[in-house]
């Protein structure tokens, strides 16, 4: 079964292949990497991708397996071939983004004070006021500095021309970030030389920078307590909030173990309540206070609300945010660029129809078996309708909800997602994937070099989703320059290891 | 630390030490039954007592021959005292505190409970049963070295290494009462070779037969009683464990060993204080039976008083 993996014989096919411009061509940025998997012995590349999983298993990284009596747990797929992105090619990501990112935030800042955006005709009014994330009840609410979003992860995925485009945003509690560092870890220990042979871009120091930017939110503490806010173990991305409350050594709380008390927040420790500055919450709106949002939530904390409001604890990101996830809304992204910016978007939009607007509704109707239609409020893959690859049933009953409540639909073209080589058995095929970026905004913004790359494992899907047999990849980006080698901490150690050569010096 | 958490990583080192216990008892059940054909009669249905789950066991299973109690006691996901029952409440503990525990442990126990629910899928076991039970009591100390040597001494690990001790503490005197009482009642025995194997087993149910022989030489019942229960330095003994789970419980609260500012301190020093001043004549006089029971009794109440101390505390 070993045979040598072996890129002779891959063929790109008709898609936009990361990897090779045509059979045979590899890309430079790849250049590196496909001459050192052609030249691994045979089954050696196999055995990797299996040390991986067994590592995989051994960390725990699982999910349990439903209705299965024995306890059975699978891991979440990897496949060993990561996806590389030039140096150039991410100075034009990285800018795209942190431009998005302000407009974004100023957008929901805005929202939540004047509303110009809304009086100057640029977003309907209606569109936002029925928007299912849009939060009366944040009206007013100053977060330090006027920073709302502070973590982001947004979807990016290249079409068939090789232009990237923005699929969506993610404003809420965007998972995924874990798997990027974890994938990291595994691939070192794989292919050791490689990475510094290709100049690979660290991710490493996201959880320091992480926790700089959460502990940025209660500037005027010195050593403010930081806490990760989990709905608990049961909850899917449970491994990644515990993830990086380790990896930033600070408590992971559940809303139990918060109380909130003469205005504060507290958390229930051994040694009695103890104060909590800033929480790093993993749960939704709806669900953090009982007594502003959803009464039935047991997740969340009474009283987070009144203790934020009157400035005595910081939550990130704020409460509101998620406004700027509604699908509806997303259109709009690139006018609220050129509204607030008085810029040209640097990274487009997919070209999306808005179903309230009565051209655009017509227009889809029409085309259903062309489009993907999505529900404005939805995620996870879940509201979603492919058209070419959909029944007529389907497509039927979309259209019937689309005319019910046109508000809460969008429809994009199908897109021809770029594809990457995946091992499938014993050889590569090529297979869909997208790519999301992970932006903090503290004192400044900053982007993750590199992402969570998602691939579609099943032979020609277009959806990445982890829960309809999407797995990851690692994501290579590229370095341009020596420093960008480097981690903030790797800087730091190297100052303090340079003054200690000067003193023995001197002795 | 939160109450939470420090309530998971008290189980946690309990259902691992339990794990190890219950290993140990099958495994020394195993080796006496092969010292001793055809003659110390049914060592199976004493360890089902010490265990506790003597009506379930009978209810399910019904004879209590080896594979059924070996079934039961090591694979059987019902039985909430079963080898991977027990291994698997205690990852969830950890999982639920996989930031407070070191990544090292928690890999450790990860692969430790895979390990035994692989191993319920087979039926090598019951062929070679000494190298599985081995192998538990092995990765059981793989974990507690990992732990040791990984995780900071701090209050988390007090938390941990007072379950542990609880815990050991527990089955120690378990251990000692069912072999007391199965073992005694026939007076003929005492003196005899049948006696003397069955003291030894017993002994290395609790890895202390070396240390014993160094310390006493000959093997007697009374010294054995004294050696489990009052010795200070064998890991095992009782008087040990309550030692060093009073040592952490005091690092805990940062209070003076001796004295108390919390139920739970009260309750273990009474306990402390008096092992401390017992000989094993009195414990004889007493009632070896009665004794330990009142043990357990105490222990219970110390679990209580500990949850009551620290997990659920009052408001401030």
């Amino acid at each position: 079964m070993s045979g040598a993996l072996s890129f002779s014989g891959y063929e790109p096919d008709d898609f936009y292949d990361e990897f090779f411009a045509e059979a045979g061509k590899p890309r430079d940025v790849v250049r590196t990497l496909v001459e050192r998997i052609d030249g691994l012995p045979p089954g050696d590349l196999q055995n990797r991708q299996q040390a991986i999983e067994r590592a995989l298993m051994q960390m725990g990284i699982t999910f349990a397996v439903y209705g299965d009596q024995q306890g059975a747990e699978k891991i979440f797929p990897f496949d060993i071939v990561p996806r590389i992105v030039s140096a150039i090619e991410w100075s034009h990501i990285e800018a795209g983004l942190k431009q998005r990112i302000e407009a974004l935030n100023l957008f929901i800042d805005d929202i939540y004070h004047d509303q110009n955006i809304l009086k100057d005709g640029v977003v309907p009014r209606n569109l936002l006021e029925d928007a299912a994330s849009y939060r009366p009840e944040c009206h007013g609410l100053n977060p330090p500095r006027g920073v709302w979003c502070h973590i982001t992860g947004t979807d990016l995925i290249r079409d068939a021309d090789g232009g990237i485009y923005v699929l969506e945003d993610n404003l809420r509690c965007p998972s995924g970030v874990s798997y990027v560092l974890q994938n990291r870890q595994l691939m070192k220990r794989s292919f050791p030389q490689v990475f510094a042979e290709m100049q690979v871009r660290p991710v490493i120091d996201y959880p320091i920078r992480l926790y700089e930017t959460l502990r940025s939110l209660s500037p005027d503490v010195s050593d403010p307590k930081v806490v990760v806010l989990t709905p608990g173990i049961c909850n899917s991305a449970y491994y990644e909030h515990s993830f990086l409350a380790q990896q930033m050594g600070v408590e992971l709380v559940e809303g139990h173990d918060l109380a909130v008390r003469d205005g504060f927040v507290f958390m229930r420790t051994t040694r009695g309540y103890q104060r909590v500055h800033v929480i790093y919450r993993r749960i939704d709106d709806d669900f953090i206070d009982p007594l502003c949002f959803r009464e039935d939530s047991v997740l969340g904390v009474p009283g987070l609300m009144d203790a934020y409001r009157n400035g005595r604890v910081a939550l990130a990101n704020a409460p509101g945010t998620g406004v700027a996830d509604d699908k509806v809304i997303y259109a709009f992204v690139p006018e609220m660029i050129r509204y607030y910016l008085d810029r040209e978007p640097i990274l487009p939009n997919v070209p999306t129809y808005v179903c309230q607007r009565e051209d655009d509704r017509k227009y889809v109707l029409e085309k259903l078996d062309k489009l993907v239609v999505k529900a404005a409020n939805e995620s996870g893959g879940y509201g979603m309708l492919i058209g070419p690859h959909a029944t007529q049933e389907q497509r039927d009953e979309f259209g019937a909800k689309i005319r019910e409540n046109p508000r809460n639909y969008i429809a994009q073209p199908t897109l021809s997602l770029s594809r990457v080589p995946t091992v499938v058995d014993d050889h590569f095929e090529g297979r869909h994937v997208d790519l999301r970026p992970y932006i903090l905004y503290g004192d400044d913004l900053w982007v993750l070099p590199g992402g969570l790359t998602r691939v579609a494992l099943r032979k020609g899907s277009l959806v990445v989703n982890s829960s309809q047999g999407g797995g990851s990849k690692d994501t290579w980006v590229i370095a341009s320059t020596q420093s960008q080698l480097q981690t903030q901490a790797e800087t730091q150690a190297q100052v303090q290891l340079q003054s200690q050569t000067q003193e023995a010096g001197q002795a | 630390m939160l109450s939470r958490v420090a309530d998971a990583i008290f189980w946690m080192s309990r259902y691992v030490e339990r794990a190890e216990n219950l290993a140990r008892f099958i495994d020394v059940t195993i080796n006496m039954q092969i010292d001793t054909p055809g003659q110390a009669g049914d060592q199976w249905e004493p360890l089902i007592n010490a265990t506790g789950d003597h009506e379930e066991f009978k209810e399910r299973y019904g004879e209590a021959t080896a594979r059924n109690v070996i079934n039961f006691l090591t694979f059987d996901r019902d039985n909430p005292n079963s080898i991977v029952a027990v291994l698997r409440a205690a990852r969830e503990n950890a999982r639920s505190i996989r930031e407070t525990i070191s990544s090292e442990s928690w890999e450790q126990l990860n692969t430790f409970y895979h390990f035994v629910r692989d191993a319920a899928n087979g039926d090598q076991i019951h062929k070679a049963p000494g190298d599985f039970f081995a192998e538990v009591k092995n990765r059981s100390h793989l974990l507690n070295g990992v732990t040791d040597g990984t995780m900071s001494h701090g209050e988390g690990w007090h938390f941990l290494n007072m379950g542990r001790l609880l815990e050991r503490a527990d089955k120690t005197s378990r251990i000692l009462d069912v072999k007391y009482f199965t073992l005694l009642p026939r007076v003929e025995d005492v003196g005899s070779p049948i006696d003397y194997l069955q003291w030894s087993a017993v002994l290395r149910s609790v890895s202390g037969f070396e240390t014993y022989r160094k310390r006493y030489h000959g093997i007697d019942v009374e010294q054995i009683v004294e050696f489990l229960i009052l010795d200070r330095d064998f890991p095992r003994a009782i008087k040990y464990c309550l030692i060093h789970a009073d040592e952490s419980l005091h690092e805990i609260s940062g209070s003076l060993t001796g004295t108390f500012v919390n139920p739970a301190e009260q309750c273990l020093g009474r306990l402390r204080a008096e092992l401390a001043y017992r000989d094993v004549r009195s414990i004889i006089n007493q009632g070896l039976h009665e004794f330990v029971d009142s043990l357990q009794t105490q222990l219970n109440q110390l679990g209580d008083a500990i949850f009551g101390t620290f997990i659920d505390p009052q408001p401030v």
